[in-house]
């Protein structure tokens, strides 16, 4: 077994192990801290898929920002810091079996197609993806036009979230 | 070298749980925890069939940024509406929130 | 090939040779020896971060007028020793209440994410730990976990004003990062990469880019200091209003972690700022003899590591307000103008003999006008307090 199978058997490990106590921890700042957990496992995989930019911005946006949002929006939200009861709907069983169903589905339909075990062409010494992908977001026949409407949905969604959470007095 | 189906299926997993969150949570901040998970879960993939498929068109790379972008907005619009809530109806237990149910 | 020309190489390949010969195959050898260089490097730094408490605990007493640590050992050198001694012997308490395993968490998470930084940092010609193409945005992101040691810390504790102090730092850090990132990108813009090992080679030769870019460097070193949560921006801590903030509740090795990682922080900022402005390890004779190379990083990062704590001990602290406000109002706008400045410049004068003198004129105008928007912005704010004064007389 290679030493990257043996990466990602650890990190998948740890991802779906995080996100079921994300979805079952009684304590909300225990699923925030989960959930940083499992993006973790997942920016080592962007590094094990060879994309390092990712795997980064993964830790900066994710772990630094929007859990620590999580946990903010958290600690702002409760009424007494150890709200104990059971987090979770009465119809939890049917959501159950309704995910349940979903990951059947997904595996089903997986299963048939027949890409499925396709290894990676290494991609070459010479080439540096995180200049082609630098180069991909600002040219402008390729991705400048998505990279820019992004860039405005953020500045909407921070005029707009400033504007929802405002207390007017 | 590991075969892209394991990718596709730790997403698969990753994806449902996030869904069982979203159905099965009460609190609505818990809610969006388990939409992060699905985000997570698509950006596995798109990265994965990035580096398994012609990794000299970014196309993978940049949708996985674009969607970053669109989670951080998410996050930030879906929180700040939260605490509105918080502070007018002093609950986010998405059943007590039924003003609008009859 | 030579010891002294490439240290590195000389002992990996002997060790590679000794441990094929006892049998092992080509792969487990290359992830044992990734192992021992991981392990060193930890070693080398944890005990430098000894002898900073050394170093710390001196200035300070110079910075304010006393002797310092000087019983235990020459100049007291030794100290640092016994110190631990007590830090270890101490009482472990965990408070009622306390979330016990992320309150233990917090303080490894807090060093782990400085020493994570070392990972990059290119110490001599030819020896790091990796040279990763994205390796300033992974700063960036080392330091971001350390938000998180410092956030899990203050709410884990239990305590409201080790919240009140994870509260403040956090605002202050998530808002200074941004000054700091564009800092980091003025060096990106002047050499075309994000790796550090580029970055200082491009700067070999006296070409240091704190000639190219004075003001970014001064940038960085004020959104370092914030980032570090150390005196002028030391609200975190506030000994005085919030007794000491997040770490309030952790004795004995568990708060030593912590003092650790702060000491060891200032440190490796101090290394960022010659690596990214002054050159890094390159001195006279340093790309033949890497050894040299490491004793004039450290000296560097030594001196960056001294201005830092010269400001901690000179300036007194300032309100959250004004922090927040200075970094809104000033670091950020600042740092957003010196980033087209930059790249307007570079890109105009790249190549040509007016490189070097445009860029610092350029740096040198923008700072001035700087200064003329704030004197006469601070003259106005003078003005409107002082207007309501004469309607007193009779």
């Amino acid at each position: 077994m290679a030493a990257s199978q043996i990466i990602f058997i650890f990190s998948a490990a740890l991802i779906i192990a995080s996100a079921v106590m994300v979805v079952s921890s009684r304590n909300l700042i225990h699923a925030a801290l989960w959930l940083i957990a499992a993006l973790f496992g997942v920016a080592i995989l962007y590094a094990v898929l060879d994309a390092g930019f990712l795997a980064v911005v993964q830790v900066v946006v994710y772990i630094g920002a929007i859990a620590i949002m999580f946990i903010f929006a958290v600690m702002l939200t409760h009424r007494d810091m150890r709200d104990s009861g059971v987090q979770v709907n009465p119809g939890w069983p049917l959501a159950a079996v309704l995910s349940l169903l979903t990951f059947g589905g997904l595996f089903a339909i997986l299963s048939k197609w027949n890409g499925l075990g396709n290894l990676p062409a290494p991609i070459p010494g010479t080439t540096n993806t995180l200049a082609q992908l630098g180069l991909a977001l600002t040219s402008p026949d390729a991705y400048v036009l998505p990279f820019e409407v992004a860039s405005v949905l953020l500045l909407a969604a921070l005029i707009g979230s400033v504007y929802v959470a405002m207390n007017k007095k | 070298m590991i075969p892209l189906n394991w990718f596709l299926y730790l997403s698969a997993a990753l994806f449902s749980i996030g869904l069982f969150g979203v159905l099965a949570r009460r609190n609505a901040v818990a809610i969006l925890l388990s939409v992060e998970l699905m985000l997570n879960a698509v950006n596995i993939n798109l990265v994965a069939f990035w580096r398994y498929g012609n990794t000299a068109s970014m196309a993978g790379q940049v949708f996985a940024i674009i969607v970053f972008a669109v989670a951080a907005a998410e996050v930030a619009v879906g929180l700040s509406l939260i605490y509105s809530i918080y502070r007018r109806r002093g609950t986010i237990i998405a059943d007590e929130l039924d003003l609008m149910k009859w | 090939m030579n010891f002294l020309s490439d240290p590195i190489k000389v002992i990996s390949t002997w060790l590679t040779s000794l441990l094929t010969g006892w049998g092992l195959s080509a792969g487990l050898t290359s992830v044992l020896l990734s192992l021992v260089g991981i392990v060193l490097m930890i070693t080398a730094v944890m005990v430098l971060d000894i002898m900073l408490v050394w170093v710390e605990r001196k200035v300070v007493a110079r910075f304010q007028g006393r002797l310092g640590p000087n019983r235990v050992g020459p100049y007291g050198l030794f100290q640092p020793f016994p110190d631990i001694i007590k830090l270890i012997i101490k009482e472990d308490i965990t408070p009622d209440g306390a979330d016990k395993l992320v309150y233990n968490m917090a303080p490894i998470i807090s060093l782990g994410s400085v020493i994570f930084l070392w990972a990059v940092v290119p110490i001599a010609a030819r020896i790091y730990g990796a040279d990763l193409n994205v390796a300033l945005l992974y700063m960036v992101a080392a330091g971001s976990l350390g938000t998180l040691s410092i956030i899990m810390a203050g709410w884990a504790s239990n305590n409201k004003y080790a919240l009140l102090g994870a509260f403040r730092q956090v605002a202050a850090m998530i808002s200074f990062e941004i000054p700091m990132v564009v800092a980091l990108l003025i060096p990106t813009i002047l050499t075309g990469s994000l790796s550090l090992q580029v970055i200082t080679d491009k700067q070999s030769g006296g070409n240091w880019f704190f000639l190219l870019s004075p003001l970014g460097a001064l940038l960085f070193l004020v959104s370092a200091i914030a980032e570090l949560g150390r005196s002028p921006f030391d609200l975190n801590e506030g000994e005085s209003e919030i007794v000491s903030g997040y770490h309030i509740e952790y004795t004995g090795m568990k708060f030593g972690l912590f003092y650790a990682g702060e000491l060891l922080h200032a440190f490796t900022f101090g290394g960022f700022l010659s690596i990214l402005f002054f050159g890094g390890w390159h001195g006279p004779a340093a790309s033949t003899y890497p050894l040299l190379g490491v004793f004039y990083f450290v000296v560097k990062a030594m001196i960056g590591y001294w201005v830092i704590m010269w400001i901690k001990y000179t300036v007194p602290r300032i309100r959250i307000d004004h922090m927040l406000m200075f970094n809104w109002k000033f670091l950020t706008p600042l740092a957003f103008a010196l980033l087209i400045v930059t790249a307007v410049t570079n890109s105009l004068l790249k190549g040509s003999s007016f490189y070097m003198p445009g860029m610092f004129l350029s740096n040198f105008l923008l700072g001035w006008i700087t200064i003329e928007i704030m004197r006469f912005s601070s003259r106005k704010q003078r003005l409107a307090v002082k207007a309501p004064e004469p309607a007193v007389q009779h």
